[in-house]
């Protein structure tokens, strides 16, 4: 495992990205705000942002689960989210492929904008939102069929016309399973280890060709070691994909993101938590010069 | 306050001290009363098998077992009597396929309606409903099989002959109403107890509702919706009153569901409410039928349950 993801590969800031006063307005987009020149590997030159999120909230019924969330988010680069329990991080990456549709009492007010389309426009789609968009889950939730067949499922649902074979193949080997699993495609992914489960999903979503990969807490479920494995993975998906990571393990925010949202949440003067969204910079600055104190005990544990 | 452990400190002065203070007689009554009640079923079942065979046998002493399960005409109580068994064989598969037809698509829609599609309050509202309909009693369903369904389906029958008053069809029609409640709601509980981690997996990638319930939750609940959907057929082939009602009570090797026709069940409900002597070869019959349509259940529940442990997709 590399540990020296270095701070030097995270590049110039982006004014008016991170910190910003929710008064920022939404939907004001494609200003070039956002030109990050990461040099994460040999990826290519990024190009502009994926997402600009303008004063998000969400609410389960009546409770302000997330209030006013202002962030962009760029091209192949990964993005983490971290803060302690219950500040909303998981709602908010349930925004960007519109899993929060799923819950009925969600209700999502302001703007995420997915290439300058308003992701919750009237006449969008939550699928074809969802085909772009993939998404790996706290616990490994590999379908209880065949190693094939989790792959293929992807793929078929969309209709997918072409060999399954090569495409299982090529995604495996893509997802760096392929050696591990390729005389035992036919049997449950059940019987392999968490570790293994959760690489085979986040094949399972490569497999559809998203450009994006969300991943709420990918590793919570998992040992170190395997851990490790799926953060080489992210290192290596992430020059094709953009990839936004909601993780509690902040050493793992901070060798593999180029990005760190720090969330917290205030409490009102009715008891209500909400999450919010506290400061969002580079992630080399925020685990070593964060411009909140906030940001700073919790980096530092005081706090959470 | 005094420091943790202290009163356990002092009790373990006795050497006795990990003995139990009290006997427990409370816990050991209980785990006998719970023992009776669970042997009472199996006791009955028992019960049932060894009141049967020996009749059964006493049977087929008179009868020849080939003469009776391959004779396509039965006539027990005329004389000369005719022993074969095919048209209540018969009678009781279409009656039971009709039915069939009838409350497997129409109990595993409801099912997935619920499951996946309706909305927390709109479930809670449907699913006592539907369970209602499994308390009608059967002989309710038997008169409006007879009463409402036998002449609706005779006014709209398109030419020809249509249904006769006493018929298959609208027999099976209503024993698949009764039993929708049964399938559904089970397989709802089936569907229900598929984890949400999984549906989330299907959504994530893209699928409707309708490829997360057909591709994701149905093959991962198959074992409970094919359990019950047999325990549907078996209340299918067991239930009387309806056939008994509006099927009507003539033997007929026939798979035309318009004709009346009589099933195993309904045999042994008017056989055995008439004045058949007790030991007498048509007082027999009674278990002949009632083995064989034992042993076709027993058949059934062995093979589905074969087929269930091929084909489904155990999730933990």
């Amino acid at each position: 495992m590399s540990s020296e993801i270095p701070p030097t590969a995270q590049t110039p800031t982006t004014p008016g990205a991170a910190g910003e006063p929710p008064s920022a307005s939404p939907g004001d987009s494609g200003n070039g705000t956002l030109t990050p020149q990461v040099s994460f590997r040999d990826a290519p030159p990024l190009a502009g942002p994926v997402f600009e999120v303008g004063s998000l909230s969400v609410f389960y019924g009546a409770h302000e689960a997330v209030r006013d969330v202002n962030m962009t988010i760029g091209d192949r680069q990964i993005t983490a989210m971290i803060g302690p329990s219950g500040c909303g991080k998981s709602t908010m990456i349930r925004c960007f492929n519109r899993m929060n549709d799923l819950i009925p009492t969600a209700r999502v007010t302001g703007k995420i904008r997915y290439h300058d389309q308003d992701l919750y426009g009237r006449d969008v789609d939550p699928i074809e939102v969802r085909r772009r968009i993939g998404m790996v889950f706290q616990k490994p939730n590999p379908f209880p069929k065949s190693i094939y067949d989790n792959i293929a499922y992807g793929p078929r649902v969309g209709g997918f016309k072409g060999n399954l074979d090569d495409l299982v193949e090529e995604t495996l080997t893509h997802a760096a399973l392929w050696e591990e699993v390729k005389d035992k495609l036919k049997t449950s992914a059940l019987a392999l280890s968490g570790g293994q489960q959760q690489r085979l999903c986040i094949a399972r979503t490569i497999a559809v060709e998203p450009e994006v990969i969300l991943m709420d807490e990918p590793c919570s479920a998992l040992d170190p070691i395997a851990t490790a494995k799926i953060e080489d993975l992210m290192e290596h998906l992430a020059q094709e994909f953009t990839i936004v990571v909601v993780t509690h393990n902040m050493q793992q925010a901070a060798r593999v993101s180029h990005r760190t949202a720090f969330f917290g949440s205030d409490v009102d003067d009715k008891g209500e938590r909400h999450g919010r969204l506290v400061e969002y910079d580079e992630t080399a600055r925020i685990f070593s010069n964060p411009s909140d104190p906030r940001t700073e005990d919790y980096i530092s544990g005081r706090f959470g | 306050m005094r420091p943790p452990g202290a009163g356990h400190r002092a009790a373990s002065g006795r050497p006795d001290f990990l003995k139990r203070a009290q006997p427990r007689y409370g816990e050991k009554a209980v785990k006998v009363l719970l023992v009776a009640a669970s042997l009472v079923s199996v006791a009955t079942t028992v019960g049932i098998i060894a009141a049967l065979v020996p009749p059964a046998l006493d049977f087929f002493g008179e009868v020849g077992f080939g003469d009776f399960i391959t004779g396509t005409d039965w006539s027990p109580l005329f004389k000369p009597p005719h022993f074969g068994v095919l048209p209540l064989v018969t009678g009781t598969l279409v009656v039971t396929a009709i039915a069939l037809v009838v409350a497997v698509p129409l109990g595993l829609g409801a099912a997935v309606y619920l499951s996946e599609y309706a909305r927390p309050r709109v479930r809670s509202f449907f699913k006592p409903v539907l369970e209602v309909l499994a308390g009608i009693p059967t002989v309710v369903y038997g008169f409006f099989a007879l009463q409402a369904i036998t002449p609706l389906l005779q006014d709209i029958w398109p030419g020809g002959r249509g249904p006769e008053v006493f018929n298959a069809l609208s027999a099976g029609f209503v024993m698949g109403i009764m039993i929708i409640p049964t399938i559904a709601s089970l397989s709802e509980d089936a569907m229900n107890a598929v984890p949400n981690d999984l549906r989330d997996g299907g959504f994530a990638l893209g699928s409707s509702r309708m490829q997360v319930a057909t591709r994701v939750v149905f093959p991962a609940a198959l074992s409970g919706i094919v359990a019950a959907s047999v325990l549907g057929v078996s209340r299918a082939i067991g239930e009387t009153m309806i056939v008994a009602v509006a099927a009507g009570g003539r033997p007929n090797l026939s798979f035309n569901p318009l004709e009346g026709m009589q099933t195993m069940t309904a045999f042994i409900a008017a056989a055995g409410i008439g004045d058949l002597p007790t030991g007498s070869l048509g007082y027999q019959t009674i278990f002949a039928v009632g083995s064989l349509l034992f042993v076709m259940t027993l058949v059934m529940n062995l093979v589905s349950i074969r087929l269930v442990r091929r084909y489904r997709e155990v999730y933990e």
